[in-house]
């Protein structure tokens, strides 16, 4: 009798002690920028993932997921330092949110030399997806080029032959107009390199109308594309010259921010608002619902984000175990707002590409829509250097 | 012949807005002997105010009182509560105490406005362009900036040179204790002087509130320039600052308008294009340093 209470006090501690093991959440590190200008992207891509989180009561793929975040003020060193603290405190493998290049080129390394896995919902910079490919760094968003090369295929496909490109002096505005000419392959009237924290661009603009272009691109993320855009219309060369831009240069906050004077830019994207398929429906009012707030691009890579570590997790039975872990997300085994998605052999995208087009909606708001196809199941350039 | 008178004008379009906020800060620094880094912050809120205004009360011809207004109130509660201690000590408490100021300006906004840069819109009789000549369309607002630059510089020009409120200015810039052992009141006159520049910063802030983005940190972006314009003008003078703006401002515009296309007369495109831009960017610090070896005050030093 007494054996028999014994063995089963043993059973019940041993089942609670299993229970709570299975009940010890994953620490999902969201190191993302919520502060300066930029800080909107880092916003909704933070906003995406807790509702992914809490639509699902706290869990991932049916496995309890613990946020930790934290602001990285656009700081590379201060990034790395976050990342440093986190695992060695509070013991941290999985990270994601990291929106700036910049940043990620800092915080990558350290990451991946502690042992961490490193899911990017934004930056994919080019120094990571050729031969510096690690089989514990994932790209969920795009290889940098690709936003460019898109908009390139969107200049090519609009039969523009004699193009103005500008971009800021830096190394992602000189990767853009390398990623730009990749695809279009008519002839480059001129390059035009602005300051990276100019405002007013009456110079440059005066420079396009004496070079008479078919048609301009620009890159211009956040405040710098919002002032170029309205300078542009004011300008008056706004009905003369068409503008192409990739996403950066004109998300969803841009263009009701910038208003009527966006109405006509073409822009290429792998998401919009209005793509017509059950997952991105429900995000869409999930979001709206949650945050009364419209969802930008970087939203939806946040919540896409948030589905593949999810489908990876099921998989794993919550285990973050480096090859187990590893298949599972490779797999990409879930539905995704933005349609088709595979991971190439450099744990990059393979995904189509879109025309956006601003136009003024039944409310007098000016929104994107979509207008067609640009490329299908379009990969990176590095991808072939990577021996994974 | 076209392309150049066009880059004239938007130079001097910059030239006219730098110096609102460089007569503002030289006068400030000049007189009171403060380095103000949040000088910048009042040309934000002015546009803020202006945009938050225009687009929750309505008009862009409202906004613009508005964000004097609350340009100059700030201004003054920043001399009264803030700078007014930091007259006695030296420049580094006040660089410390200023930029703590900034973080204090944008950390207010972020969390009262939100980081997403504003919109506001221009009054639709200035939105359009004027033919200037045939196949040279200028922004009509652009040109009404300018308008107005030349207005505030010579009623500035006015009153420091022909009233007696400019006399005590100049005069404090040039023997603040005389000045103060002759009865004036110069706690009075800093307060004044301070509102005054804050005024002239929220009107710049309103003014190019419709052409650039309303975000946090376009006063940082901004107040460099604006240091260039007054150490090459001469601190302390509105009329050094008057000129180092127009200096500034066309060098700047004529650099990034011209430079990349001088350099292709001898370099190939490309490289010309990256090597131009960065030759445009650093221009203005180019022309800092030669005034500085030639005039090691500036240009026109106050009381020089």
């Amino acid at each position: 009798m007494r054996l028999k209470t014994l063995a089963l006090a043993g059973a019940a501690l041993f089942a609670l002690n299993m229970s709570a093991q299975a009940q010890t959440p994953v620490k999902l590190g969201i190191l993302t920028t919520l502060s300066t200008p930029g800080g909107y992207l880092g916003e909704d891509v933070r906003d995406a993932i807790l509702l992914a989180i809490a639509e699902e009561g706290g869990k991932l793929g049916g496995i309890p997921v613990q946020p930790i975040i934290e602001d990285d003020m656009l700081k590379p060193g201060d990034a790395k330092q976050i990342a440093e603290k986190w695992m060695e405190t509070e013991k941290v493998k999985l990270f994601t949110g990291v929106i700036f290049s910049n940043v990620a080129l800092a915080t990558v390394p350290t990451i991946l030399e502690g042992g961490g896995i490193f899911i990017s919902p934004n930056a994919g910079p080019s120094n990571f997806a050729g031969k510096a490919c690690n089989k514990n760094y994932y790209v969920t968003s795009w290889q940098n080029d690709n936003l460019h090369e898109s908009a390139g295929a969107l200049a090519k496909k609009l039969g523009y032959k004699k193009m103005v490109l500008l971009a800021p002096n830096y190394q992602a505005g000189k990767d853009a107009l390398t990623g730009f000419k990749r695809m279009y392959g008519g002839e480059v009237a001129e390059e035009i390199f602005t300051g990276l924290d100019q405002t007013d661009f009456s110079a440059e603009i005066a420079r396009i109308r004496a070079a008479k272009p078919d048609a301009v691109f620009q890159f211009h993320p956040g405040g710098q594309g919002i002032a170029f855009a309205k300078q542009w219309a004011q300008s008056g060369l706004k009905d003369q010259i068409p503008m192409v831009v990739a996403a950066p240069s004109l998300d969803q906050k841009i263009a009701a921010v910038v208003g009527d004077a966006a109405i006509g830019i073409a822009a290429t994207t792998h998401w919009n608002t209005d793509f017509k398929n059950p997952e991105n429906e429900a995000f869409v009012k999930g979001f709206v619902a949650k945050y009364n707030r419209q969802p930008t691009v970087y939203a939806s890579q946040g919540y896409d984000t948030a589905k593949l570590i999810g489908a990876a997790l099921k998989a794993t039975g919550g285990k973050l175990d480096d090859d187990a872990f590893r298949a599972a997300m490779l797999k990409a085994d879930v539905k995704l707002t933005r349609g088709a998605f595979k991971f190439n052999n450099n744990q990059h995208p393979i995904q189509d590409w879109y025309e956006v087009k601003a136009v003024k909606d039944a409310d007098g708001k000016v929104s994107l829509q979509t207008a067609g196809k640009v490329l299908e199941s379009h990969k990176d350039a590095y991808a072939q250097d990577c021996k994974l | 012949m076209q392309l150049l008178f066009e880059q004239l004008l938007n130079g001097l379009q910059l030239s006219l807005t730098l110096f609102l906020l460089a007569a503002g800060l030289t006068l400030v620094f000049g007189i009171m002997g403060v380095i103000n880094l949040a000088h910048g912050s009042l040309y934000m809120l002015g546009a803020y105010a202006g945009a938050l205004v225009a687009s929750k009360v309505g008009g862009f011809w409202l906004a613009v009182p508005a964000a004097l207004v609350a340009a100059a109130l700030v201004g003054v509660a920043m001399e009264l509560f803030v700078v007014r201690r930091l007259y006695a000590r030296d420049h580094l408490s006040q660089v410390l105490a200023t930029f703590g100021l900034i973080l204090f300006f944008n950390g207010i906004i972020a969390w009262g406005v939100g980081r997403a840069p504003l919109q506001m819109d221009m009054p639709a009789q200035l939105s359009s362009f004027i033919e200037l000549a045939p196949g040279l369309p200028y922004p009509t607002y652009r040109l009404a900036v300018m308008g107005v630059g030349v207005v505030v510089a010579l009623a500035l020009w006015y009153v420091i040179a022909r009233t007696r409120l400019g006399m005590l200015i100049r005069a404090g810039s040039d023997k603040r204790e005389m000045v103060s052992a002759l009865g004036v009141d110069i706690a009075g006159l800093f307060t004044l002087v301070f509102g005054l520049g804050a005024l002239l910063a929220g009107l710049a802030g309103v003014m190019v509130g419709p052409i650039r983005s309303v975000q946090i940190g376009m006063g940082e972006q901004v107040l460099i320039t604006t240091f260039v314009v007054i150490v090459v003008g001469g601190i302390g003078s509105i009329r050094g600052a008057f000129v180092g703006a127009l200096l500034i401002g066309m060098c700047d515009t004529l650099g990034r308008a011209f430079a990349p296309m001088l350099l292709k007369l001898w370099l190939s495109g490309p490289i010309a294009d990256g090597l131009g831009a960065s030759l445009a960017s650093i221009m203005i610090y180019l022309v800092m340093a030669v005034a500085l070896v030639l005039r090691p005050r500036g240009l026109f030093p106050a009381g020089g």
